[in-house]
């Protein structure tokens, strides 16, 4: 985490953090055995994360598909309630996950602690919609005839989630919190400069009730990582937040092979801004569902 | 098909459409030459008659097109949604009024039955005018924002199982939301897009609002890959469809894309069997099979199978198939020699992978493409007539014994557009239509189409929906 030392403890040495990977509830290190060197905003070593590798990529999808089923079943008031938990235990480190953000983003104590206000906040606020979005996007279709006619949305599926480049943890959690409030379950590749509040993070979602493969945290080269996720089969959609108009162009071509939902990079000037419902409603299907009302049969036409 | 009862023959006049020898592109308000003269020939399926020559459109006339539609969007999206309402109700009434010219036309270019094109291709195609014409004065209650804007010159690209409507899916929600459109109607099927040029012009539509480009896969892609088109919308296969998602990859323009599918139809052991019949017979031979929602997969209930099936071959053996323009027509004509030999091909695939093949007793016209109705049994999932779209009048039957079964075996395709549930108990169906993976979920019904309703799919069935409020995202930048 730091080197730094309390002042009271002047001769204490302290304990460095190991940080890991976040894979299917559990906290590998990357199969490669590679790690990489994160350094603050001036430059002095922090800690070394995870280089994920392309095997770790793929591990980190059968994780995120095998608990899409029960995660996009769960009842939209249990989701509710998972995530409000994860906000709770975000408060209860919330000094912790300062002084990261402080360190990754080269950013004063207060600011620091106003980034992760916020990304508390925003976690709250996604927590609320997990049981309203179906009641905004979806609805009875009054058609012509004698069918009932309901259409509701539905997760995509496995959505592999580049987060921003910039913002460590409120960027990060304003583009994971939505994936995974409407159902989805996520890979998500972190800031690759500054990882570390994102892998932290991964600690108090373990403790969250949120189940394992829900989220899936991987650090290391966003394109390294990301190219293997693009192209992946059984991956259904890809946020490029996370990725320059090269990359991003390179990997929409990638996802274009078996048609996965593709959020295409947004400015965003400020993360804290209010989000809206945009990042939910892009990783969400609508199912219509038709059902006749008429007697059936009475006319031999009305099946 | 012999019985004990035949039909006298039923044609409907064709007399009432009156199709010129050649027809040109339709670009800013004009019927014009393409800028390299190229023309090629339409023909009615049923009998290989050559209807019209149709000017060809290049690269010069997609960017003559999309020109006349940027300068056109101007004035079209300053329009007060009220104004743009009235245009498109006069659409819609004036479709109305030409209706039966409008099937008669359908069916000769299309080749399927007149029964369809008069009872649910042209109903579907002003209502779903009427539908949109009431959004555009209303886009700000439409739930994206209070002042959703058009996103500009929306390109088209659609197919030729349902001609005219997908023309109406495509132009009725762009034009409500006051978005300008270059249409590419399909190769085969160009016919009905130039009479619905006419139509605007009776409607009094600003010129270059809406411009029609008959031509090939060539046309389609300039059109896609225009710079200075703004919102791309395609209907037909998936791997077409693959690469407009790549040609549109890195830019701004905005798509939605409806695939092919390949849908699952599960008939349970309390399914209301003579119901269930219909259904599956609406479900896959309706439009010969030619539709990306056809419930092509048959799943069956083991202990039911040999019940359902003597009742489905019963059914079967009483379909007419024939002449399109006679009413009491069921099974027309394939649309095209291109699309009749795939469908052979495919069907000799599944007879040589072991699958097993009935058709009724059937006489096939000896002009025309025609392709009896068929259907395998012994089918696993393995089998090619089992995975891919074969997009034609050919069942496919596998059973299942448990729910679970039933659903995983209903969602193990690349695919995810349609699918059906048969049963009479309705806690079955919720339960299983919230498993499937599929954007449309027919139970005790199939085939069923609504303006209101939002229609799209799930996985490589393409993204987007169309129809409903859901169909106006695709048109607003939002």
């Amino acid at each position: 985490m730091s080197d730094k030392t309390d002042k009271t403890e002047q001769n204490r040495l302290s304990v460095f953090k190991t940080y890991k990977l976040y894979v299917g509830g559990k906290f590998p290190r990357s199969e490669s055995g590679r790690v990489y060197e994160v350094t603050d905003s001036k430059e002095k070593w922090l800690a070394n994360a995870p280089l994920s590798s392309r095997k770790d990529a793929r591990d980190a999808v059968v994780a995120a598909r095998k608990a899409f089923g029960a995660w996009s079943g769960a009842t939209a008031y249990n989701r509710g309630q998972v995530l409000y938990r994860v906000a709770e235990m975000l408060e209860g480190r919330r000094s912790q996950f300062v002084h990261e953000v402080a360190d990754a983003e080269g950013l004063s104590k207060s600011k620091a602690a106003a980034q992760v206000d916020a990304t508390i906040d925003r976690w709250v606020w996604y927590a609320g919609w997990t049981d309203k979005i179906a009641q905004l996007v979806g609805g009875g279709n009054p058609v012509a005839g004698p069918y009932f006619n309901l259409s509701s949305p539905e997760p995509t599926g496995v959505v592999a989630v580049l987060a921003p480049q910039e913002s460590s943890f409120l960027g990060l959690v304003s583009v994971l919190a939505p994936v995974i409030a409407t159902g989805n379950t996520a890979v998500v590749i972190t800031s690759e400069k500054d990882p570390l509040p994102a892998l932290s993070l991964g600690e108090v979602l373990a403790t969250s009730d949120v189940p394992g493969g829900v989220v899936n945290i991987l650090s290391g080269r966003t394109a390294e990582i990301a190219a293997p996720l693009a192209a992946h089969q059984d991956v259904n959609a890809i946020d490029l937040a996370g990725a320059d108009d090269v990359l991003a162009k390179e990997l929409e071509i990638a996802a274009a092979d078996n048609l996965k939902r593709v959020l295409r990079p947004q400015p965003v000037d400020d993360w804290s801004a209010m989000p809206g419902i945009d990042r939910m409603t892009a990783f969400l299907e609508t199912k219509t569902v038709w059902h006749p009302t008429g007697s059936l049969g009475a006319s031999g036409s009305a099946y | 098909m012999a019985s004990a009862f035949d039909y006298a023959p039923a044609p409907e006049s064709r007399a009432i459409v009156d199709i010129a020898p050649s027809y040109g592109l339709f670009i800013d308000g004009e019927f014009t030459e393409a800028a390299d003269g190229k023309v090629f020939k339409t023909v009615s399926p049923a009998s290989e008659e050559v209807l019209s020559e149709i000017a060809q459109a290049g690269e010069a006339d997609v960017d003559r097109a999309v020109k006349a539609a940027r300068k056109a969007f101007e004035k079209w999206s300053a329009l007060p949604g009220t104004e743009r309402a009235k245009y498109l109700f006069r659409i819609a009434r004036i479709i109305q009024e030409r209706s039966r010219e409008l099937a008669v036309l359908e069916t000769l270019d299309n080749g399927k039955p007149i029964k369809e094109t008069r009872d649910a291709d042209l109903p579907l195609v002003a209502a779903h005018f009427f539908y949109y014409a009431g959004w555009a004065d209303k886009l700000g209650h439409a739930g994206f924002g209070t002042n959703p804007r058009p996103l500009g010159v929306a390109g088209q690209v659609i197919p030729w199982n349902f001609p005219l409507l997908m023309l109406a899916w495509k132009i009725a929600p762009a034009l409500a939301t006051g978005n300008t459109v270059v249409l590419k109607p399909a190769e085969t099927t160009p016919l009905s897009a130039l009479f619905f040029a006419d139509i605007c012009r009776q409607a009094g539509l600003p010129k270059g609002v809406v411009n029609i480009l008959p031509g090939y896969g060539d046309t389609g892609a300039a059109l896609v890959a225009h710079p200075d088109v703004n919102k791309v919308a395609f209907t037909g296969s998936t791997a077409v469809g693959k690469q407009i998602a790549k040609t549109v990859a890195g830019t701004r323009k905005k798509l939605t894309l409806e695939l092919g599918g390949k849908g699952a139809n599960i008939v349970f052991d309390d399914a209301p069997i003579d119901q269930a019949v219909e259904g599956i017979v609406n479900g896959i031979f309706f439009n010969q099979g030619q539709v990306c929602c056809a419930g092509s997969r048959l799943l069956v209930q083991e202990s039911i199978q040999d019940e359902l099936l003597d009742s489905l071959k019963r059914r079967l053996s009483t379909l007419r198939l024939g002449d399109p323009l006679d009413k009491n027509t069921d099974i027309g004509a394939i649309n095209s020699e291109e699309q009749l030999t795939r469908i052979t091909s495919l069907v000799e695939r599944g007879e040589s992978e072991g699958a097993e093949r009935w058709s009724p007793a059937c006489e096939l016209p000896s002009a025309g493409y025609w392709f009896a109705p068929t259907l395998f049994t012994n089918v696993t999932q393995a089998h090619t007539i089992a995975r891919d779209e074969i997009f034609g009048p050919v069942l496919s039957v596998l059973t299942f014994r448990t729910p679970d079964e039933a659903v995983a075996k209903a969602n193990n395709t690349q695919y995810g557009l349609s699918a059906g549930i048969w049963t009479e108990k309705g806690s079955r169906i919720l339960a299983v239509a919230n498993k499937l993976r599929a954007g449309v979920v027919w139970s005790n019904t199939f085939n069923k189409f609504d303006p209101t309703s939002p229609f799209g799919g799930y996985k490589e069935s393409g993204f987007g929906r169309e129809g409903g409020r859901h169909g106006l995202e695709a048109y607003l930048d939002v």
